[in-house]
């Protein structure tokens, strides 16, 4: 092994990664509350709504899973810009490289998340949607204060799990130049000439981040199973 | 401002010389499937020898692959690309780096490819079948030891047979995550199906056209996967097993 390694880069380099940090950061904290959300949306259509509305939800979670995200960013990126032109009339209009990200991660991961959610629905019992709608709750009350709660206490492991993903996932804006912490630390180890130690860091970086996620869901299913509760990532 | 569709765009020559529209496709999707079937075939090899050393005695062998797991799963596979490609011949002795930055680029980015996602795909085939093994009941195992079978036969005859049809299932959504995180190929230049419609979209002005082709392409071969994987796990599930 004759590489002489500098380190000296990373220390001069620090704020220009911490800002692209920030970005993967907010990238994915965007992503993960829209993605939730809207992954619950579709989660509740997919199990309670009407025949034609099942069926189109699947049929998005399915697109959206069977296609590589490079492709999904590629679609707004490139497509997203002329679609809006041609809807709004404007012929000037552009949309940037974060907006089409965020668009992408939120509508793919939605759908992810709409398949963890669909299972943590499953989990609960039906007796206790029986009881609150015996109780006299609306159908939508019930969903909100008897099955949701429990649908998300069960599945906060994988919900975990799922945003180290798209943890991971969000280095993939490589691919259409944005300064997230990969990009920033590949034009800065463009610049010095330092591939190597940078590399090396951003794995450790990553890797630091996503076993913080990894403890986090051992620590809730080890309290779990101590409290007798059945888990069921 | 209007957008012209042109679907024959497809059955147009490339303006770069590179045969027709199709044949672009084709070709990329001829990468994406070489490189998922061959990573996907040596990351079953890879993955079960990690996801047996991981439930065996001995401590040394339960860290290694332990370490090997944590590390591959839990940092992107674009950096692991990266440090396959960029980091990796720096660090080997200077013969051996200059002897990878000499290849045919084309076979150069193939292998790094192929090694990058077969270890980082092996990692999550271990966790597999580490799980099937822990699955299948403990007093087989008792009962096969008290028969007289050695580890290595207990392994062979009795826990994995079972722990391979357990995990069929999760093991084909693994297969198509193989095949869908095979386009980070495109990062390194290697033309596979995602790249290649990129190119197709700038070289025709054609953008739906060349991403919807894309889409399609990749829905069709999942859908191809999942009914062929469902013929085989009704073929393969173990009896008296809900739903396994």
């Amino acid at each position: 092994m004759e590489y002489s390694f500098d380190w000296g880069t990373l220390a001069r380099g620090w704020p220009y990664l911490a800002q692209g940090m920030a970005m993967t950061l907010f990238l994915v904290a965007v992503a993960m509350v829209a993605g939730i959300l809207l992954g619950t949306l579709l989660a509740i259509a997919r199990v309670f709504g009407p025949k034609p509305v099942q069926v189109a939800t699947a049929g998005y979670v399915n697109l959206f899973r069977s296609v590589p995200l490079i492709l999904t960013i590629f679609w707004f990126y490139f497509l997203l810009p002329p679609v809006l032109r041609m809807a709004t009339g404007d012929p000037n209009l552009t949309v940037g490289g974060i907006y089409s990200a965020i668009a992408a991660f939120t509508l793919a991961e939605s759908a992810y998340y709409c398949e963890i959610m669909r299972a943590g629905i499953g989990s609960v019992r039906n007796g206790q949607m029986h009881a609150a709608l015996a109780l006299g709750l609306t159908r939508w009350s019930a969903l909100r204060y008897v099955v949701l709660p429990q649908a998300f206490r069960n599945m906060t492991p994988s919900l975990i799990n799922q945003t180290v993903a798209l943890l991971k996932d969000t280095s993939l804006v490589y691919v259409i130049s944005l300064n997230d912490f990969l990009g920033a630390a590949t034009r800065l180890a463009q610049r010095d000439g330092r591939l190597v130690e940078m590399y090396l860091f951003v794995a450790a970086v990553y890797l630091g981040l996503c076993s913080l996620g990894v403890w986090l869901v051992n620590f809730l299913q080890k309290r779990r199973t101590q409290a007798g509760v059945r888990s069921f990532s | 401002m209007n957008y012209s569709w042109d679907w024959f765009v497809f059955f147009r020559q490339s303006v770069t010389g590179e045969g027709y529209y199709w044949q672009m496709l084709l070709r990329g999707l001829g990468w994406t499937v070489l490189l998922s079937l061959c990573s996907w075939v040596l990351a079953l090899g890879i993955g079960t020898v990690a996801g047996v050393a991981r439930t065996v005695p001995n401590r040394t062998a339960r860290i290694v692959s332990g370490v090997y797991v944590h590390c591959f799963r839990n940092t992107p596979l674009l950096v692991q690309l990266f440090i396959w490609y960029f980091v990796v011949p720096e660090l080997l002795p200077a013969s051996w780096g200059d002897a990878i930055k000499q290849m045919n680029p084309l076979w150069n980015q193939f292998l790094t490819v192929l090694v990058a996602l077969t270890l980082y795909s092996a990692a999550k085939a271990a966790e597999q079948v580490r799980a099937g093994i822990e699955s299948v009941p403990r007093g087989q195992v008792h009962a096969a030891m008290a028969l007289g079978l050695r580890a290595a036969a207990l392994y062979r005859h009795v826990i994995l047979p079972q722990a391979f049809r357990i995990v069929l299932p999760p093991m084909t959504s693994d297969f198509l995550n193989v095949f869908k995180n095979s386009a980070v190929a495109l990062t390194i230049g290697l033309m596979e199906l995602t790249g290649e419609s990129r190119q197709l979209s700038e070289f025709s002005s054609q953008p739906f056209e060349a991403f919807v082709a894309a889409t399609v392409i990749y829905m069709v071969v999942t859908y191809a996967v999942i009914l062929l994987m469902r013929h085989i796990e009704s073929r393969s599930r173990v009896p008296g097993l809900l739903g396994a």
